[in-house]
């Protein structure tokens, strides 16, 4: 009797089930790495490449993680992408708001020149101009210092992106308060801190979780421009964990790995509303 | 800052005799001021010296530097066996990366966007990628394609024996264009889902009841609309997909051979490995000459299809 109702259900929701059967199938290759990745950084070396391979670790080891702060200075690099990423999205906001604004609602000769020929560069890869950006560097002696790697972002394409969020949100809030407050005589810039960023919470937010990680993501720049351990952002230290003939020392990589992860990933899924509509926003163009 | 207006009334001074629309003029300056210097400093002059150095014999280690002429560009035409390979390979992996791209998330993007349980949880692991570096998807993605092991140790369990995936020139290629691929899915479908929101749902009821069914309805009802939106989808997974540069270093290095050598790698080896910084500037130019001419191009076509949705 109950094998005939789940039969029947099946017959009824069948194209339900194929959809979910569909998306789980779909959503392998985008979860699977995620899982392999650290349940493998649990393994020991042996349990790595034993054959056949399992979903979970024999025993879990934390030798890994250990080794990891032997290897490189780990604490050091974690914190170096804390802070530039930090930095770089403290002055995004600033210098963003500050220019989407007054491009959404002041009116000065040249405002559309000047905001076509920024937008223009919006999706110029940033290896175009890696080059002279090196060159330039090294005469202001800048290499192996924070301060190209905190800066870069904040005017490439990333940080003309949040100044268009800014004005596009602008351009959607009504103007009678400002005007109203223009009357009360307020300045422009007493609008844009009492009255604008309020508003604009929104579009700060965004601009705030797209900076911080794209910029804790940031790979050519400090590539290129750091080759100091000491100096290393995470994603540079990454790639530090290999044996002297350049093979990868998996354990310890995936462990670095997941270290790296993990804290984004973690506060994605706490915030994976303003994540995702923060992308959306960089969408609508 | 500026705040005069707080100051008892004597002679007015310069500021106070300027009306409204004259402070903003000055204030509007003054607000784009940082952004506007910064994208000069650091956008705008490399920019102009990119197409100097490319005009030069440069070498970053020993620091020559000596006029060139097209010299740079004479040699990437007639004298380098490497930069054919180069142009092929960067248009195999944006001609692979853009369809398997737009067509997952395409898919996705209508699925998820009707009313379903689970939708978010969906949305949230097809978006996880996104989010994550590009440094430690590749790395992942190495490990899992190794030789004999992650993948392969799977393929075995069911008697599959796998490819040696990234020592495999087609292989290699194949895991590249794949793996970087849903990396940026899950980008391209909220986009999308964004805006198939934005569509009247009697339009799809109407057609249902008319007997249309769920692909009739994807080709001729939904896609049709969002079609300015599917194509910025496509510019931006094109030009993503020629800045695969962190992918290729840690993946494959530009290998086996140079089967996975695409120009953004092949511009950093130049430059950085044997510090040829004046023909690698002369790479980055034409790098830049195809990311513009890819944005006029859908700015174009853009501008067409938008007259036709109005």
């Amino acid at each position: 009797m109950k094998n005939a109702n789940l039969g029947d259900w099946i017959r009824q929701n069948a194209n339900v089930i194929a959809m979910y059967v569909f998306l789980i199938i779909v959503a392998l290759p985008f979860v699977f790495p995620f899982w392999w990745m650290i349940t493998s950084s649990f393994k020991s070396t042996n349990d790595i490449f034993s054959f056949p391979p399992t979903l979970l670790p024999d025993t879990w080891k934390l030798e890994n993680y250990i080794s990891v702060f032997d290897l490189q200075p780990f604490m050091r690099q974690f914190w170096n992408s804390v802070y530039t990423a930090s930095a770089t999205t403290f002055i995004t906001l600033f210098c963003a708001s500050l220019a989407g604004y007054a491009f959404s609602r002041l009116e000065f000769r040249g405002r559309n020149l000047i905001f076509l020929l920024i937008v223009s560069a919006i999706l110029m890869p940033s290896e175009v101009t890696i080059i002279p950006v090196f060159t330039y560097m090294q005469e202001l002696d800048l290499v192996n210092s924070h301060i190209p790697i905190i800066l870069l972002p904040v005017f490439g394409s990333q940080g003309v992106v949040a100044a268009y969020i800014m004005r596009q949100y602008c351009l959607g809030i009504p103007t009678e308060l400002e005007e109203a407050a223009l009357l009360d005589g307020l300045s422009r810039w007493g609008i844009y801190r009492r009255i604008v960023l309020p508003l604009a919470r929104p579009a700060l937010i965004a601009i705030a979780i797209l900076s911080f990680l794209n910029s804790w993501n940031l790979f050519l720049e400090p590539l290129v421009l750091i080759n100091d351990p000491q100096m290393f952002t995470l994603p540079l230290a990454l790639r530090g964990y290999v044996d002297p003939y350049g093979q990868p020392l998996w354990g310890e990589q995936l462990a670095a790995t997941t270290m790296s992860v993990v804290p984004v990933l973690i506060i994605y899924i706490f915030a994976q509303r303003h994540v995702v509509e923060s992308f959306a926003f960089s969408g609508v163009k | 800052m500026l705040d005069v207006t707080a100051e008892p009334r004597t002679e007015p001074n310069f500021w106070q005799r300027l009306n409204l629309r004259q402070k903003d003029q000055i204030f509007g300056y003054l607000f784009v001021a940082p952004q506007t210097i910064g994208f000069l400093l650091f956008v705008l002059v490399p920019l102009v010296m990119v197409f100097v150095f490319a005009t030069q014999h440069r070498n970053l280690l020993a620091g020559t530097v000596e006029p060139a002429g097209f010299a740079n560009f004479e040699r990437m035409l007639n004298d380098d066996p490497f930069f054919d390979t180069v142009l092929r390979n960067s248009l195999v992996f944006a001609t692979g990366l853009v369809p398997i791209n737009i067509a997952i998330a395409l898919t996705l993007s209508i699925i998820l966007t009707r009313q379903m349980r689970g939708a978010i949880i969906f949305r949230t692991l097809f978006f996880a990628p996104v989010i994550t570096s590009a440094v430690a998807w590749a790395i992942v993605w190495r490990f899992l394609l190794q030789g004999d092991q992650g993948i392969n140790a799977f393929l075995e369990l069911v008697g599959i024996d796998g490819p040696n995936w990234l020592r495999e020139p087609n292989w290699a290629m194949f895991s590249v264009i794949f793996s970087r691929a849903i990396k940026g899915v899950g980008l391209n479908m909220i986009i999308l889902m964004a805006a198939l929101q934005n569509i009247p749902e009697d339009y799809n009821d109407a057609a249902a009841v008319d007997g249309a069914n769920a692909f009739q309805r994807a080709r001729f009802i939904t896609i049709p609309l969002i079609m300015p939106t599917l194509m910025l989808v496509v510019l931006i997974t094109l030009i993503g997909s020629l800045k695969a540069f962190d992918h290729i270093l840690l993946m494959t290095q530009g290998g086996p051979g140079n089967a996975t050598n695409v120009l953004v790698y092949y511009i950093y080896f130049q430059g950085f490995r044997i510090f040829q910084t004046g023909y690698a500037s002369s790479l980055a130019v034409i790098l830049f000459a195809i990311t513009m001419t890819a944005t006029l191009v859908q700015w174009l076509l853009r501008r067409r299809f938008s007259y036709e949705e109005r």
